[in-house]
């Protein structure tokens, strides 16, 4: 057991001390924020704003027409085609006479999309306006400011748990699956590759037999699992702290208006398909956080904590395994790998599916097989348990990673004592078949 | 006393039966040497002796009792002829590393890397990293972490591969020292004049059996041939004697082949009576190479991979 302990704190602060972990660690939060925050920024500052000449003939928009972020609406007296540009206007727009034509809109560039939805968007409303108060006699005016006291609906979903009545929100729950549900996916491939690069260089380097006159082969191996598992762990807390310092100053530090024109603009983009995902973040942002406090923390972040943990130990003892039957030559390494990293790609895939059908057969069955229980459970569990996930597959998924957990590392510690001390050539799958079923 | 002794040991792989019976003990405090060609079988009989495998057949018995591999691992020490170190890892945390796996306190094991370190000249090396050193100054660093915890028995195979004159002697030195001491050594190698130079016993393996056991002198003895060497002031025109035969003359340098029943003084009569004088007289014995070459040559010297029914 001190031999063990030895092993992972040699793994751990070899890892932990080493300038590549440092900065990676450092750097990545700082990239991704500092990545949001220019393209929140850049999204913003990027609209220009368009000043149009509206030729209104007709008298419809005149007076109606209310200016927005990108667009500015004139109604000026002897501009046409011909010197809407000299007079300082980007676009000239016709309001139709009869009801058959459309609105023109002549310019000397396209527009873009965002202004372009905009424009539509308020003509559309002025034109609605127009005809509420002109055929009911509303006033717009004084229905806004009805419907601002009133408050808007929104679905309040609820649900049973036992005598308790919870609130549920999907949309949460798919955030906070999809969210943990890939967190172990990459952590289990950079990790498991981790150990596995760990492996073969001990073996490369002729230091395994050395060590392993020391201590059992097994020990190592554990050692370095463990080593490297919370190696992980140390880089995971880093990152969670650095992102909430961030957030925190960046919300301190960006002003409120500019979160709300972050809002706004990812609003008023059309369809959403701009790619900019980074407003509809931030814009979300203050919506999600109201949001948060509604879900089951404790249960999701142990259960997180637990899949994270056996998932990691499921597979870095096979990424353990691979390593040591994997000589100098990288090729050999990456073929022998992916039956391993299939698997998990695999599982990703059935995340994705699972997820918009947390109940459904491929989610629950999938859900229960150690291979791809720690990325589809997590994916389903914010969906409510026992609601979505029943306390009898929760309980049977966790005893049955928990069991191929020991069972991966008991074959694997077989093949890895063999493997490590074999030099030369690479070992074949037969072969590795046959160093996990010998006797001793 | 026998510090280490192998009872039967076997080991077969798949394809090969790597060890077959074999049995030998080892003398506490005795420098023993593990001869063999590559192949015959050394490095699995080393990884059983230091616990790395397990025998399928036969017992070791280490320090009077049955060796226990989580015990006794700490009072042997193995350097293995596939040997390395963690390249990144800086010198001085990796010999307390390897000297705490080993069971050490921390405080002992840096009274001890201290102690070993200035012995070889070792101290400006700590913060350095492995990757810094050079074939032979990491081949040193490897001997002082294998010896470090003073371990009761000390392998080591090969090890003087790499080494320059001035470094082998100087690990040729501590290792008497180290025997001096009180530690039993097991030294591996296919290096025979090392082995004639250090050894005080050996054992020869081929195939997976042994083939010959003895000390250096007594195998020597045991293979010698009647040769001797003799050098005459003045060489008689004509030799012929019924008590040898010249095997090769180089001008006053004679090699004789003494014959069966004869001895070396009838050697000596025969060419006082002839008036030759002499200068000087010697016994050839073989040197361990002949020896190792004699018995080895006619096996194939590689070997062949063979059905092992078990």
């Amino acid at each position: 057991m001190n031999k063990i302990l030895l092993v992972i704190q040699r793994e751990y602060l070899v890892r932990v001390r080493n300038k590549t972990f440092i900065l990676s660690t450092i750097l990545t939060p700082l990239l991704f924020a500092g990545l949001i925050t220019a393209v929140t920024i850049i999204s913003i500052k990027n609209v220009d704003r368009e000043k149009i000449a509206v030729i209104d003939d007709s008298g419809t928009l005149k007076g109606n027409l209310e200016n927005t972020k990108a667009l500015s609406f004139e109604f000026p007296t002897g501009v046409d085609s011909t010197n809407y540009i000299a007079k300082g206007y980007s676009a000239l727009l016709y309001t139709p006479a009869g009801d058959a034509e459309n609105y023109k809109l002549i310019s000397k560039k396209q527009f873009g999309l965002v202004a372009e939805g905009q424009l539509e968007d308020k003509i559309n409303e002025t034109l609605e306006n127009q005809l509420l108060k002109s055929k009911y006699n509303v006033d717009i005016k004084e229905l806004e400011r009805e419907r601002k006291k009133a408050g808007s609906a929104k679905i309040e979903q609820t649900y049973k748990e036992g005598t308790e009545v919870k609130k549920g929100n999907s949309g949460l729950a798919y955030g906070i699956g999809y969210g943990s549900g890939f967190l172990i996916y990459i952590t289990l491939l950079i990790y498991g590759t981790m150990v596995m690069r760990g492996v073969t260089e001990e073996k490369t380097n002729r230091i395994a037999e050395v060590i392993v006159s020391s201590v059992k082969p097994f020990q190592l191996m554990i050692g370095k699992i463990i080593g490297i598992g919370a190696v992980g762990l140390t880089q995971f807390l880093i990152w969670i702290i650095l992102l909430i310092g961030l957030t925190s100053a960046a919300t301190a530090f960006l002003p409120h208006e500019t979160l709300q024109q972050a809002q706004e603009a990812s609003q008023q983009m059309p369809n959403g398909n701009m790619g900019s995902t980074a407003a509809g973040a931030a814009g979300g942002f203050a919506e999600f956080s109201s949001t948060l406090a509604q879900a089951n923390w404790f249960l999701i972040v142990g259960c997180f904590l637990f899949y994270f943990l056996f998932g990691y130990l499921f597979y870095a003892s096979l990424f353990a395994a691979v390593g040591s039957t994997v000589n100098e030559d990288a090729q050999d390494a990456q073929s022998l790998q992916l039956p391993i990293t299939m698997p998990i790609i695999v599982s990703i895939i059935i995340m994705i599916n699972a997820i918009t059908n947390p109940s459904g057969s491929l989610a629950t069955w999938s859900s229960l097989i150690p291979f791809c229980s720690p990325i589809v459970m997590m994916a389903r569990i914010p969906f409510g348990v026992p609601g979505t996930v029943p306390y009898w597959q929760l309980f049977l998924s966790m005893i049955l990673l928990v069991a191929g957990f020991l069972f991966t590392t008991w074959i694997s510690a077989k093949i890895y004592r063999t493997g490590i001390l074999m030099y030369g050539k690479k070992a074949t799958w037969g072969e590795m078949w046959k160093w996990a079923f010998k006797k001793n | 006393m026998h510090l280490l002794q192998l009872q039967n040991l076997k080991k077969y792989y798949a394809t090969q039966k790597a060890v077959d019976d074999i049995s030998f003990s080892i003398e506490q405090g005795s420098i023993f040497g593990l001869l063999g060609p590559n192949g015959a079988g050394k490095t699995t009989l080393l990884r059983m002796i230091t616990g790395i495998f397990y025998p399928d057949e036969g017992e070791i018995i280490f320090n009077n009792r049955k060796f226990d591999p989580l015990n006794d691992t700490l009072l042997i020490g193995y350097m293995p002829e596939e040997r390395g170190l963690y390249k990144k890892m800086k010198i001085g945390e990796q010999a307390l590393y390897l000297a705490r796996l080993k069971g050490l306190s921390k405080s002992q094991a840096m009274e001890k890397i201290k102690y070993w370190f200035t012995r070889l000249g070792m101290e400006s090396w700590w913060n350095k990293k492995v990757e810094d050193l050079s074939k032979g100054m990491s081949q040193k660093l490897q001997f002082v972490t294998t010896v470090l915890h003073e371990p009761k028995l000390i392998i080591l195979d090969e090890p003087f591969s790499g080494l320059d004159p001035v470094n082998a002697n100087l690990i040729k030195d501590e290792i008497f020292e180290l025997a001096r001491r009180g530690s039993t050594i097991i030294f591996s190698t296919h290096r025979m004049e090392q082995v004639e130079e250090i050894c005080d016993h050996i054992v020869l393996v081929n195939q997976g059996r042994k083939i010959l056991d003895g000390t250096v002198q007594g195998i020597k003895q045991q293979f010698k041939e009647n040769l001797f060497r003799i050098q005459l002031a003045n060489k008689p025109a004509e030799i012929t004697s019924e008590s040898f035969s010249v095997v090769k003359e180089a001008s006053n340098q004679l090699t004789v082949k003494i014959s069966d029943g004869s001895s070396s003084n009838d050697v000596l009569k025969y060419f006082i009576n002839e008036n030759a004088t002499v200068e000087a007289f010697s016994e050839i014995l073989p040197s361990l190479n002949e020896v190792f070459i004699r018995l080895v040559e006619g096996t194939k010297t590689s070997r062949q991979f063979q059905n092992v029914a078990v």
